[in-house]
């Protein structure tokens, strides 16, 4: 069984092509850019999603002691900052040898699925409901927050809301609502008081059933578009995720599970410490991102998706009623079409949303989470791995520490990264199906936007600053000059330069 | 209790210049508490601005927002914002203005008001410290906002605004 073929990601001749930038990608987290090459038939023949900034961050951390790593780890992403705090604090539980407390699990547990909830909720309310709900081609002017937010006042304020008690989930296990120091090496720094506890309950009721309504809402886009949403951007990919030693679906821990076009199982529950033994990181020269793939597969053949699509998929069943039942109907949903549609991430990425909010649901009534035994530690160790299943896939923190107790290694796989090669064949099967051989327009062009977003990607940049976002499409002759260009204005509308 | 004058900060510490906001309103915090000022005013950080802050405006008799800015002039803009609906395409955040309109859309009446502070920066390198122009226009900044800290007064904080 072999992955599709890798065509369009290098122009056989690129001399004499036209050369079109989406720069940088917008609504995604970071800063990426899309090139596409195309001759004068408009016919498209090379197409590759780059990503602009240079993380360097395992750099950064190097030199520092391990136990600032959970707190340092969170200055990489402004959206996802709990998720590398969780995935630091696991890769420094083994560093100091703990076996964790049933306290120091459960909370660090409720953290992490109040940052499902919250960062599911921020896609599919305000990132990806333009698209979903106005349609890829609509009114640029539209399609947007605020046009969401006067079209259906009631889904943007859901959304705020979710996100809002996923935060205060995370402010109370971490601490602080941000720079938490909540998960520690070896445990938590502080429990969930009863308080604490009964003040998240009063609001956990409402939170499931708009949670229940987004699933609704995703399965009837499906419904109402069959047809594009089966096909848009479809591509087949090897899979990766995390489950449970029964084969749950589970977002904290467990053993890793890779899986082929077919569904043949590569290797299942393969303990993560040892990481590197089944997936490997291929560098390319056009792309500062990596390009994992599963070693035994190879470079071209081996690459994989993770994510909210896969870990729903994959996984043999979820361990909450509400979202089993909502996986069975995913999974049945037209004959299985919706599972494998580059647009069921959106469907998916609800069924995790609600699982998060019924795990949350279960976790707060656990009285473990008013226990006060929060740290333990073992044998000192020299090397620590934590993986956990972060909002958009797969998340690696790789360290080494020396006899000084300073970080002397790191190496991050972030989700993103593990969905690299996966975002360039959907935008690939995108260009095909949409662009080659017609005249692009803005309408045309967000279609790949669209495709990208559906993975969610987070392209590392907690940068912010005021004035930094344009979104501009450059027209280059075979010589890189700029024959024409294109301005997305802050105001939305488009102007020639 | 709600203090009725919140300060915002957004910034990520870790990015050279874009530690200013957050630097600004972590020197006044003790500065705040010593002047008795704790229960007026509240002081708060996050990454980036996004949709859930508008929670944090309820009940505000005046919000300063405070942010690093690539392009204003120095050492900082001080001004008045509105509720505008962003057309734009974004990422991850919502600029200041759009988060007032939110809070319109969410919650059916206009926001507190609002000012935005921002503080030029020059270099937002990874694990860059902050640059010694950044570092200068930072305390020209925080003499503007222990003005502003002293007076609840809105007429006496427009009278601060440029134009």
């Amino acid at each position: 069984m072999t992955n599709p073929t890798n065509d369009l990601e290098t122009a056989a001749h690129p001399e004499g092509l036209r050369r079109v930038a989406i720069d940088p990608v917008s609504r995604v987290e970071g800063h990426g850019k899309v090139t596409l090459l195309l001759d004068e038939n408009d016919r498209v023949h090379q197409v590759r999603l780059h990503i602009v900034e240079f993380r360097g961050f395992e750099k950064f951390v190097q030199g520092r002691p391990y136990w600032e790593a959970p707190v340092m780890v969170q200055r990489l992403c402004g959206i996802c900052p709990v998720s590398h705090h969780i995935a630091a604090s696991k890769a420094m539980d083994m560093i100091v040898g703990a076996t964790l407390t049933p306290t120091a699990e459960k909370v660090r547990r409720l953290m992490h699925y109040g940052q499902i909830l919250q960062s599911h909720a921020l896609h599919f309310f305000h990132l990806s409901s333009p698209d979903l709900l106005f349609g890829f081609d609509s009114d640029v002017a539209r399609r947007n927050i605020a046009g969401i937010a006067a079209a259906y006042p009631e889904i943007a304020k859901q959304g705020v809301l979710l996100r809002k008690f996923g935060q205060e989930a995370i402010r109370i296990t971490a601490g602080k609502r941000i720079h938490g120091t909540g998960s520690i090496p070896g445990g938590v720094n502080k429990n969930v008081s009863a308080e604490e506890r009964d003040y998240l309950l009063k609001d956990i009721g409402q939170v499931m059933a708009w949670s229940r309504e987004a699933v609704g809402i995703a399965r009837r886009l499906f419904e109402q578009n069959l047809d594009l949403y089966n096909n848009f951007a479809r591509f087949d990919a090897h899979t990766l995720n995390l489950v449970r030693a029964d084969g749950a679906l589970d977002l904290y821990h467990g053993g890793l599970r890779a899986r082929d076009l077919s569904g043949n199982t590569l290797f299942d529950h393969y303990d993560y410490r040892h990481y590197w033994d089944v997936i490997f990181e291929d560098v390319k020269p056009w792309s500062y991102m990596k390009f994992p793939f599963l070693r035994s597969l190879g470079p071209d053949q081996g690459w994989y998706r993770v994510g909210p699509l896969t870990r729903v998929t994959q996984c043999d069943f979820i361990p909450t009623p509400l979202a089993e039942q909502a996986r069975k109907e995913f999974l049945a949903f037209n004959g299985g079409s919706a599972a494998r549609a580059t647009l069921g991430f959106h469907w998916a990425r609800m069924i995790e949303m609600l699982h998060a909010a019924e795990t949350m649901e279960e976790l707060l009534h656990d009285s473990d989470l008013q226990g006060a035994d929060l740290v333990s530690s073992g044998k000192r160790q020299a090397r620590g791995v934590g993986v956990i299943e972060a909002p958009r896939g797969t998340l690696i923190h790789h360290y080494k520490v020396d006899e000084h107790d300073q970080i002397v290694r790191c190496n991050l796989i972030v989700s993103t990264t593990h969905n690299n090669q996966a975002m360039n064949e959907a935008i690939r099967s995108v260009a095909r199906q949409y662009i080659d051989g017609r005249k692009l327009t803005e309408g045309l062009l967000n279609h790949i936007e669209v495709a990208i977003r559906a993975f969610d990607p987070c392209l590392s940049c907690a940068t912010h600053a005021l004035g930094k976002m344009p979104l501009q499409v450059e027209l280059l002759d075979a010589a890189a000059e700029r024959i024409d260009v294109l301005a997305r204005a802050s105001d939305g509308t488009f102007c020639a330069d | 209790m709600t203090a009725p004058i919140l300060f915002f900060a957004v910034g990520n510490e870790s990015r050279g210049d874009d530690a200013l906001a957050p630097l600004l309103v972590r020197g006044l915090n003790g500065w705040s508490k010593a002047e008795g000022l704790a229960k007026r005013l509240e002081l708060l950080e996050d990454y980036q601005l996004q949709v859930e802050h508008i929670t944090d405006l309820v009940g505000r008799d005046a919000v300063l927002f405070i942010d690093a800015d690539f392009s204003c002039t120095e050492p900082y803009d001080f001004s008045e914002i509105f509720a505008a609906k962003d057309e734009s395409y974004t990422s991850h955040a919502v600029n200041p203005a759009a988060l007032l309109h939110a809070y319109r859309r969410v919650y059916g009446a206009d926001s507190p008001p609002a000012f935005l502070l921002r503080i030029r920066g020059h270099d937002f390198g990874l694990g860059d410290p902050l640059s010694e122009r950044a570092a200068a226009n930072l305390d020209h900044a925080t003499r503007l906002a222990v003005e502003l800290c002293k007076s609840a007064s809105l007429d006496y904080w427009r009278g601060l605004t440029k134009g």
